[in-house]
Formats: C-alpha cells, sequence, structure tokens
C-alpha cells in the first residue's frame, strides 16, 4: 500500500506500479471487487492523504470545482450544490446508504464507469469537465467524453483523476435527477435520468438531458435537448422530448429489467426530471 | 507481506497495532484491537452492522482499508456508552426491547447516535433514512424507530444538542 500525500506522488507512484496498481478512494467500489476477486492489484495506492483531491469548492456565482476525493454526502449537505446544482445533490444523495455516503466520492462513482452512476448523468448536465493529471501535467476532459465503456475510461494507466470543474449555470436555471429503483434505499438504478434547463424570458436557452442505465455509457439525448432549445416549455412539448430522448436509449434487458420497460422509464424519468428542473429555474 | 503500523485513536484512546495492508479497519478493531461490537453480515456495505463512526461520521468500516483510518478518530459501539452508564440510544433500545438476535444492533445505534448528532429533532422519516443502511433481519424497525424518536424528544425538551 503506497500512501502519497500530493498529486505529482501519485502520478509518480503510478509510473513506477504500472497497470498493476489501483487507487482507492472511498473504496465503496473496489473493495468488494477485490474481496469477491474481480479485481487482484499488486499494490494499491491510497488517496486519503491527498488534500488537493478534497472538498467542494464554490463562490457565489461562479463555477464549482468539486474534488475527486469530495465524498457523496458531502455534496448532498453542501447548501450551494443543493441551491445552484440541485441534479447533482439530487444524484449524490441516491448512493448507497449514509455510511456508504460518507465514504463514496465523485470521483470513484466516475471511475468505477458503471452505467448506473448516479453522479454521472447530473454532472454531464452540467456540462463538467474532469480535470486529469498526468506525466505530462493536467489535460481536461468533458465529461461527455469520459466513457469508453462499461468500466471504461479515458484515464491511461498512469492518470489520475483530480476534480471535476462545472461552469456557473446562468440566471433562471434548474436541473433535477431522478432514478427508478424497486427499493428507495441501497440499490441501483434501472434508469436514472438528469435534466438541466436554463429559462430567459419564458423560453428555454439551453436543455441537458442525460441518461444511465440505458447504454455501456452515460448518454446524453441530444435531440430531445435540440427540440427544447428555444421554445417555452409547455407540457406537450416535454412530452414530445421525453420521447425522443427514449431514442437515444439502447438498453439492455438484465433481471434489473428488460430493455422494453427501460424506455419506458427514461419517456417518464425525461418528463418528470424536466418538470422538476423548469420549477427549480423558475424559484 | 510485512506488517505496517496502524496509529490511530479508538473510542477516545491512542492506538498502535500491526496490521496488514490488505486488512479492512473492521478486522484490525476486532482482531487487532479486541474491540468486537462492530460486526461483519455482508462484507460489501449493504448491511450496516460494522457501522463505527470515523472523525464523527458513520461508516461501513468493513469497505474502509485499516491503514486508511490512520491519524484519525474512531468510535465504535464500545465507546458508546458504558455497562453501567448507558448512552440515551441504548437504554431507549432496552426499555422498548429493540433487541432480537442482537447482531444487528451495535451498527444502528452507531448510526442513530450519528443521525442525532447531525439531526437532534428528526422525523420520523428521518429517521429511517438516517438508519436505511441497517438491515435487521429479525425485523425490529418499529421498536427501534419508537426507541430513537423517544431519545429524540427527550434531547428536544433538554434542549441538549448532542
Amino acid at each position: 500500500m503506497v500512501l502519497p500525500g500530493s498529486v505529482d506522488e501519485c502520478v509518480k507512484a503510478l509510473a513506477t506500479h504500472g497497470a498493476g496498481a489501483r487507487t482507492v478512494a472511498g473504496g465503496t467500489d473496489l473493495l468488494p471487487q477485490m474481496k469477491n476477486g474481480v479485481v487482484k492489484p499488486a499494490v494499491v495506492i491510497d488517496l486519503s492523504g491527498v488534500a488537493a483531491l478534497k472538498g467542494v469548492a464554490s463562490a457565489n456565482g461562479s463555477g464549482l470545482r468539486v474534488g475527486a476525493c469530495a465524498t457523496a454526502r458531502e455534496l448532498e449537505l453542501n447548501a450551494d450544490v443543493r441551491k445552484r446544482f440541485a441534479g447533482l445533490a439530487d444524484g449524490a444523495a441516491l448512493v448507497g446508504s449514509v455510511q456508504v455516503r460518507n465514504l463514496a466520492t465523485v470521483g470513484g462513482n466516475l471511475c468505477n464507469a458503471a452505467p448506473s452512476a448516479d453522479m454521472a448523468p447530473p454532472l454531464m448536465a452540467l456540462d463538467a469537465e474532469a480535470v486529469i493529471a498526468g506525466p505530462k501535467g493536467e489535460r481536461r476532459v468533458p465529461l461527455t467524453a469520459f466513457f469508453k465503456g462499461v468500466r471504461q475510461t479515458v484515464l491511461g494507466a498512469d492518470e489520475l483523476l483530480v476534480a471535476f470543474v462545472v461552469p456557473a449555470p446562468a440566471a433562471g436555471s434548474g436541473g433535477s435527477y431522478i432514478r427508478h429503483t424497486p427499493r428507495r434505499e441501497l440499490d441501483i438504478a434501472v434508469v436514472g435520468v438528469a435534466s438541466q434547463v436554463t429559462i430567459q424570458n419564458g423560453r428555454c436557452v439551453k436543455a441537458r438531458i442525460a441518461l444511465a442505465s440505458v447504454a455501456p455509457t452515460p448518454v446524453m439525448a441530444t435531440a430531445a435537448q435540440q427540440a427544447l432549445e428555444g421554445q417555452a416549455l409547455t407540457p406537450e412539448l416535454i412530452e414530445r422530448a421525453a420521447g425522443l430522448a427514449v431514442d437515444a436509449a439502447k438498453p439492455i434487458s438484465d433481471q434489473r429489467g428488460s430493455a422494453e420497460f427501460r424506455k419506458h422509464l427514461v419517456r417518464v424519468l425525461t418528463r418528470r426530471t424536466l418538470t422538476a428542473a423548469l420549477a427549480r429555474a423558475s424559484a | 507481506m510485512p506488517k505496517q503500523i496502524l496509529s490511530f485513536t479508538v473510542n477516545g484512546d491512542k492506538t498502535e497495532v500491526l496490521v496488514q495492508p490488505y486488512v479492512t479497519l473492521l478486522e484490525a478493531l476486532r482482531d487487532e484491537a479486541g474491540l468486537t461490537g462492530p460486526k461483519e453480515g455482508c462484507g460489501t456495505g449493504d448491511c450496516g452492522a460494522c457501522t463505527v463512526h470515523l472523525d464523527g461520521k458513520p461508516v461501513a468500516s468493513c469497505l474502509v482499508l485499516a491503514l486508511q483510518a490512520r491519524g484519525r478518530n474512531v468510535r465504535t459501539i464500545e465507546g458508546l456508552g458504558t455497562p453501567t452508564e448507558l448512552h440515551p440510544l441504548q437504554d431507549a433500545f432496552v426499555r422498548h426491547g429493540v433487541p432480537q438476535c442482537g447482531f444487528c444492533i451495535p451498527g444502528v445505534l452507531m448510526a442513530a447516535a450519528a443521525l442525532l448528532d447531525e439531526t437532534p429533532a428528526p422525523t420520523e422519516e428521518q429517521i429511517r433514512y438516517g438508519i436505511a443502511g441497517n438491515l435487521c433481519r429479525c425485523t425490529g424497525y418499529t421498536k427501534m424507530v419508537a426507541a430513537i424518536s423517544e431519545v429524540a424528544g427527550s434531547l428536544k425538551t433538554k434542549g441538549a444538542a448532542r
């Protein structure tokens, strides 16, 4: 176990130990994977001593910087996140139980790259970028280009996710994330939908809709977004956009739900999240 | 693999134990520090039987690598009350007859204590969400909620904010 104290030391440790090394933050995904033998790292690099990876920073009116090791519980309780980035607070509050949310980090949730990660769709809908450190310095990747497949991201073996940066939503913005699960707590999304809208002079000037658990990676419903932008968000238009969002979903059938059921859920949850986002934008 | 020294504070006492780098905080507490109050139920963070406070916050100790607790404060059920001086939650759990098999109780009490630290006057819904990460297969939830509500109410009337 390597215990680095800085981002540079982490990057050096990754370079030294190569593909056999795994970073551990909250451990809520990695430890079960290690216990059941899915992952067998030769070396574990503990990120809990790296202050630069921690915390949620924002100033009134500015964007948000979420350290990769900020916990789901921090995001859930952060007053500014709840107010201006409400979809992200919604997603964070749905991760595991309080015992898990006090450990689970936003970076871990996204680097684990499960299609069902609850914090991915709201961050994508908020136009977040990933800040990645590597041997050649820092690079930024839009979150919409971060995922490569189930449990695969753009991160190289020698790279470390440092933070997410989220631009400040314009005045008149609101967001929402809702997932469907058979149980209310401690479950994995059958489908999750995040919507984020900006309303100015009664019209939607910007719309983002991100879907979880309907493809190998979280996906954006771009056709639905385009149908909303420039228009007044009437219930009829929201219903039409919900129908268009279904076309962006390419779900599989598994023990959590059939492909057909998931498409139905995309329609319902897109309608509900758009309606909630609109209400929050107007509040 | 060589063992490493874990220095941390457990129930207020500076503690040093030797652990393999791959053991969990739960294993270090039970096998090295001799604190068998926290239980291993599922081992994957679903059941809450291993709940302890890490720097005051409830966590699933089965998902924490022991060395991640270096320099930090851990509180287990052994540090919540003593047999002669029960924590108000323990007292209420006894009077309400909450424990049946008892396996989940240390975890439930630590989750409930953390809830009341953060939210001294919770609603019933907040109580239910506060212990939603704790599975009781005797299904004794009704009495748990009653006992926690009573303690929350008495804290409120005493005006104590702990």
